[in-house]
């Protein structure tokens, strides 16, 4: 198939994603995204040169809130569920080397 | 052990048998009204619903957490509240059962994924507020494929969900096991949440009412986000009637959801349904019948519900959607790139798992993800990621919201001529466990009738209205205007009203 998406495609996207795949994940992927790859296709089928997108069906637009400071949640609530922490900080491994 | 037997000491007194058969087979808007004027009290009816759970859920795999004790201190304050005199709300003393990717403070919220399996959320949903104000007490979280992705509840990353009908057989999803809470007469009640046809087809599956409100009628407020612009909130129940009523509470604007939408009236759903329905114009869509692979069961069975319509004097007319085709491929777009870009914040940083040994920073994010995802959110990732990247946004993404607008101008077109459309939920009935999982393709085209009123925004409300040979339920669909709920309600109540379809109750959990 012509526009199967490649095992290299599918690892640049698993890199972009920030999703360590397996070999053969991406075996598997490659194989199952380039089917619903070629059904989507299906959409070239219609002439949308004069359509104009719809992002979503709501009927709003520039929702904006009053600019006005408001209470905070707290840190023991945002960080009551932080994989690590140290004291009133999230807590990651060192990002810059020595 | 203690727990089991002190829910038996309050329920098997000889008065109390009878009560218990009756409670099986009483609607929710019964049972708050019988809490209300004292024949029962909401400690009764949450300790029947407890040991319909004990009972049942081993086997069906429902709820993700059962919370008794929870329930039964709501319970007993609403009890009190009731003995002072006071009125608790429109749904005082009813258990209700919440899709686990909805907040609870006060329980755990997972999505069904390893990635939040001991996440509890600091703040409470604005449908979980709703509901507390109004009376209700929530009973326990179900079980939903991972982020509510997928079509069957196979896709947990906790359990699978068994299909009370049939226990070899999926109870549809993602709301898989909130429709089996109201099925199994596990809760009365239920929430789910519908971004392809995530409540109408376990509605279908497990013989019962569900509703997707229009886009904008719930606030998605503490609804974990999987397709924004698509997600909506909205309940399972055994009739219209039901239905009506958890929607009147949960409906209604929400500053913190910048895409509720402040209505002029606060609707009364309840009040809307005993209309009658002569004289309404109700749509029949050729393009769904002519799309061949609907079970002929099931054709059979919208061709009957068809003549009670029309014996109640609605008339049916000839429609056409001729975008429908599409659908399925426009949802797998739109829903994959807004998921890619929802699910970039679980970053095993600020909530979640964590990878226990990182090689280095980047690692914390894609070991995390790579062990905290399921295959099928990760294949959902990666297709949003692909079709949003340098290249092929406008091959596929701007393409897909286009094609989105072709669909959801048929709609309007087909509504200047009808007041409601009527369609099945699914082209089969509940398959077999396993039968599609590995195929994701095939089992996306599962929701080939229901994804479309998702692009297009409006509400659809699923219903009984048969059983197949092998005894599985069928669901009918009914498709409306923009805000224009009450009319589906109504079409249903009046159906419900004349058929019995909605009333049957799996022999296995009698």
């Amino acid at each position: 198939m012509t526009d199967a998406i490649t095992e290299q495609e599918v690892r640049h996207v698993a890199k972009l994603s920030r999703l360590k795949l397996t070999d053969e994940q991406v075996r598997q992927f490659t194989r199952q995204m380039s089917d619903i790859l070629a059904y989507v296709k299906k959409l070239n089928e219609l002439d949308t040169a004069n359509v104009k997108p719809t992002a979503h069906a709501a009927p709003l637009r520039n929702v904006f809130r009053e600019d006005k400071a408001a209470a905070g949640m707290g840190v023991e609530k945002v960080l009551q569920n932080a994989p690590d922490r140290d004291g009133p900080f999230f807590k990651v491994p060192r990002v810059l080397a020595d | 052990m203690d727990r089991f037997l002190k829910c038996r000491e309050c329920l098997q007194t000889k008065k109390m048998k009878n009560v218990i058969e009756d409670i099986l087979k009483m609607t929710a808007t019964e049972l708050v009204k019988d809490i209300k004027t004292g024949k029962l009290t909401a400690r009764q009816v949450v300790e029947f619903y407890l040991r319909q759970i004990e009972r049942c859920d081993r086997e069906m795999g429902a709820f993700i957490s059962i919370l008794d004790d929870h329930a039964r201190t709501d319970a007993d304050k609403i009890d009190s509240r009731i003995a002072a005199g006071e009125n608790p709300g429109p749904l005082s003393g009813l258990p209700i059962a919440i899709k686990d990717n909805m907040c609870t403070d006060f329980a755990p919220t997972t999505c069904a994924s390893k990635i939040l399996i001991d996440y509890r959320p600091p703040y409470n949903a604005h449908v979980v507020e709703q509901l507390q104000k109004a009376g209700a007490i929530v009973i326990g979280k179900t079980n939903l494929d991972e982020f509510a992705m997928g079509s069957s509840t196979e896709n947990s990353g906790i359990k699978i969900t068994r299909n009370p009908w049939a226990p070899d057989r999926v109870p549809g999803g993602s709301s898989g096991g909130s429709g089996v809470a109201v099925a199994a007469r596990m809760a009365p009640v239920s929430l789910g949440s519908d971004t392809g046809g995530s409540i109408r087809l376990p509605a279908a599956f497990c013989g019962i009412c569900g509703l997707k409100p229009t886009y904008g009628r719930v606030s998605r407020y503490g609804l974990v986000a999987y397709g924004s612009s698509l997600d909506q909130i909205g309940p399972f129940g055994c009739d219209a009637r039901d239905i009506a009523l958890v929607l009147n509470t949960i409906a209604g604007y929400d500053h913190r959801d910048s895409t509720s939408v402040p209505l002029e009236h606060a609707a009364d759903f309840t009040a809307a349904m005993e209309k009658p329905i002569a004289g309404l114009k109700i749509g029949i869509v050729k393009e769904y019948h002519a799309q061949g692979g609907i079970d002929p069961e099931i054709t059979q069975a919208i061709e009957q519900a068809i003549k009670v319509f029309e014996q109640s004097g609605a008339k049916i007319i000839d429609v056409d959607l001729p975008h429908t085709d599409y659908a399925v491929a426009c949802y797998y777009l739109v829903a994959t790139a807004e998921a890619s870009s929802n699910l970039a914040r679980y970053d095993g940083v600020h909530y979640g798992y964590r990878t226990p040994n990182p090689t280095d920073y980047i690692d914390v994010y894609s070991s995390s993800r790579a062990e905290g995802f399921g295959d099928e959110v990760k294949r959902r990732i990666m297709l949003g990621t692909y079709v949003l990247s340098a290249g092929y946004y406008d091959a596929y993404y701007l393409k897909a919201l286009k094609v989105r607008t072709l669909i959801k101008q048929d709609f309007d077109k087909v509504f200047e001529k009808v007041d409601v459309i009527c369609a099945p939920v699914a082209p089969t009935p509940a398959f077999k466990i396993g039968e599609k999982v590995n195929d994701p393709l095939t089992m996306y085209l599962s929701d080939i009738f229901t994804i479309s009123a998702n692009l297009a925004g409006i509400p659809a409300l699923a219903i009984p209205c048969g059983f197949t040979n092998n005894n599985l339920p069928i669901g009918l669909q009914l498709l409306g205007k923009h805000f224009d709920e009450e009319t589906l309600l109504r079409t249903a109540w009046d159906y419900q009203k004349k058929t019995d379809f909605h009333r049957q109750i799996p022999e296995m959990v009698k």
